[in-house]
């Protein structure tokens, strides 16, 4: 790792006027992300601003049908709130799936969300549960959040705050993890909400991503049957020494099958 | 350099570290505690398990000074947290690890006996696949899964007495 300072921010403003100072910082949660990437030197920020302590992004709230949950929760935290479980016990489980216990007591949602990793989970929920990702600036719904291969749509200085998700009527996530790595290969989160079905994949893409033909069967008829024979187009789709882009397709239809039929 | 005053093993200590300095490395190097291992040193083994505030982490993956404020348990000071004065008594986790033979070359011991009492601070019955579960971020390179959760079987008895 190289040289670096760190600093924990004492205030949100505190972090934002570090950011303001160091072009050259980056914010720091759980690191389970950022701490193995400077240890490979894949990233040489002058500063790390640590802001998993702050009292701005903790807390978790459920009301108008809409569950909030403060950027710096754990994973661990996600998975055992009685908040969570009651409201939407499908982001509790695929939070209670993440990494392993060790990585769930320090990985965080917003470290999550912000880093955007094709094969992370939470990718998936946001885009199924219809999430703003609130920011010191903003509020950005996740289909304009996640931008692309590890990119978001935040800009130098902005700090997620916090993620509201739309409880929905019933869902269920189901991933095939990399028996070695832990990651998605493919993972479908599927969720009926009042106005319609959502369906989100993550892992088998260059970015999770709503699978409408998927969506658009299950509005139909809510049934693992409606899926049969579906699959994702295969085009674009990653392909790698671990699975071919058909591979991933074949495998996001099965998850959406074991998913739907979870909740059926 | 970052100032890090933390707990460890119950003991109050203030270090002066370079800002990049692992948690790990703080322990071992620092404080001659190396009963803490190195094996992947990349968030994937698990043997540099140690407890913040209570619950399991990998230092390996986090900077001392993320650590500045809380408390931390090792291997070494895991028997001691079961009663005053235990000496050389061994935590019930521990006991259950020498009764079942849950170690071959025993490098990877000390994670999975941290990961195991996380586990049972939790969870004081776990089932089989819950054990299974709660060790998927800890690696055994000798294999010697079965006997390790029989031991955690074995600390769960222990510990309810």
């Amino acid at each position: 790792m190289r040289p670096l300072v760190y600093r924990r921010a004492a205030s949100l403003a505190e972090a934002e006027r570090l950011l303001a100072e160091h072009p050259a910082a980056t914010l720091l949660a759980g690191g389970m992300t950022l701490i193995p990437t400077l240890k490979l030197r894949l990233a040489r920020p002058s500063h790390v601003v640590d802001i998993a302590r702050l009292a701005e992004l903790r807390g978790i709230d459920g009301k108008d049908g809409r569950l909030t949950v403060g950027a710096a929760t754990t994973h661990a935290e996600v998975a055992g709130a009685v908040a969570v479980r009651r409201a939407i016990p499908a982001l509790a489980e695929l939070a209670a799936g993440i990494g392993d216990p060790q990585v769930r007591n320090a990985g965080t949602l917003g470290g999550s969300v912000a880093n955007n990793d094709p094969a992370a989970d939470y990718p998936a929920a946001v885009l199924a549960l219809d999430a703003t990702i609130e920011t010191n600036r903003r509020t950005i719904p996740a289909a304009e959040f996640l931008v692309g291969m590890f990119a978001t749509a935040l800009a130098p200085g902005e700090i997620v705050l916090r993620v509201g998700f739309a409880m929905p009527e019933r869902a269920a996530y189901r991933k095939f993890a990399h028996p070695a790595s832990g990651y998605a290969m493919a993972g479908v989160f599927v969720a009926e909400h009042r106005d319609g079905v959502r369906v989100a994949v993550t892992g088998a893409g260059p970015g999770a991503f709503r699978w409408r033909e998927a969506e658009a069967a299950l509005a139909k008829r809510f049934n693992a049957g409606s899926l049969a024979g579906l699959e994702p187009d295969a085009s674009g789709l990653n392909a790698d020494i671990h699975a071919s882009a058909e591979y991933r397709a074949n495998l996001a239809g099965v998850m959406a099958r074991r998913a739907v039929a979870a909740i059926q | 350099m970052a100032k890090v005053a933390m707990t460890v093993n119950g003991k109050a200590v203030a270090l002066e570290l370079e800002d990049r300095t692992l948690l790990v490395d703080a322990l071992r190097d620092a404080l001659g505690l190396t009963g803490t291992h190195v094996g992947c040193d990349s968030t994937q083994c698990g043997c540099c398990t140690v407890h913040l505030d209570g619950r399991s982490v990998k230092s390996c993956s986090m900077l001392a000074p993320q650590a500045d404020g809380r408390a931390i348990l090792t291997i070494e000071g895991l028997a001691g947290i079961e009663g005053p004065g235990s000496g050389d008594a061994l935590h019930p986790v521990q006991q259950a690890f020498t009764e079942c033979h849950a170690l071959q070359c025993g490098f990877c011991t000390p994670g999975m006996i941290m990961a195991a009492a996380g586990l049972l601070a939790e969870n004081p019955a776990p089932t089989e696949e819950e054990i299974v579960h709660a060790l998927e971020g800890n690696l055994c390179r000798c294999t010697g899964y079965v006997n390790i959760v029989s031991a955690v079987q074995r600390a769960a008895e222990l510990m309810r007495g």
